[in-house]
């Protein structure tokens, strides 16, 4: 009669590095990935079910900011409020890069509904640089998996 | 594109809490445990907030 017993690994979350910690890819260049296009950190390190979810969410949320009509700030406007607004946008990575280039967002907001298009477009913004930053971990083996 | 107030808290609700799940938990089971408790607060927050409002204004 035999007993199995069970090595310790890295999965049991002993050891303090992941999977993705081990498959290779620099940390910065799973943030760089992950801010520029929504999901791609996460996609670099084998996690495909995430950055799904991830593109589909941030993706989700800028789109349905565009199509209410919500307004996609430009930096240098002189207002505190603006470029806050920016920074936020700018969290989108290529996304905001083309609503700059197609133009989009740029009608004046009129609306309340448009109003709650600018607010997507910036939490999409923000969203993206916290997944960008879970990519980063994720490769750095700060979290486990 | 025309939204209602409630289904434009509902969209928001949901996106975010999948971000937070997937970012701040490790496990799948905690992420769904974790983006859920999110969503619900999300919208039970907005409702509450909303009513909060009304009260004031009445």
């Amino acid at each position: 009669m035999t007993t199995k017993v069970q090595a310790p690994t890295a999965a049991g979350g002993k050891t303090g590095s992941g999977d993705a910690a081990a498959s290779g890819v620099s940390p910065a260049l799973a943030l760089l990935a992950g801010w520029l296009v929504p999901g791609a950190g996460h996609l670099l390190l084998g996690k495909w079910v995430r950055a799904t979810l991830l593109m589909v969410s941030i993706v989700g949320m800028f789109a349905i900011g565009i199509a209410l009509a919500g307004k996609v700030y430009t930096p240098n406007t002189g207002e505190p409020l603006d470029m806050l607004g920016f920074a936020g946008d700018f969290g989108s990575g290529l996304l905001y890069g083309l609503a700059r280039v197609l133009g989009w967002g740029q009608a004046p907001v009129l609306v309340a509904v448009a109003d709650y298009g600018t607010k997507f477009i910036v939490v999409a913004g923000l969203l993206n640089v916290v997944a960008a930053v879970d990519a980063h971990s994720l490769a750095s083996g700060r979290k486990p998996s | 594109m025309n939204l209602s107030h409630f289904s434009a808290v509902l969209l928001f609700s949901l996106f975010t809490s999948i971000v937070f799940a997937i970012t701040r938990r490790a496990e799948p089971k905690k992420m769904v445990r974790f983006g859920a408790l999110c969503f619900a607060l999300f919208v039970s927050g907005t409702i509450a907030a909303s009513w909060v409002m009304w009260l004031i204004k009445h």
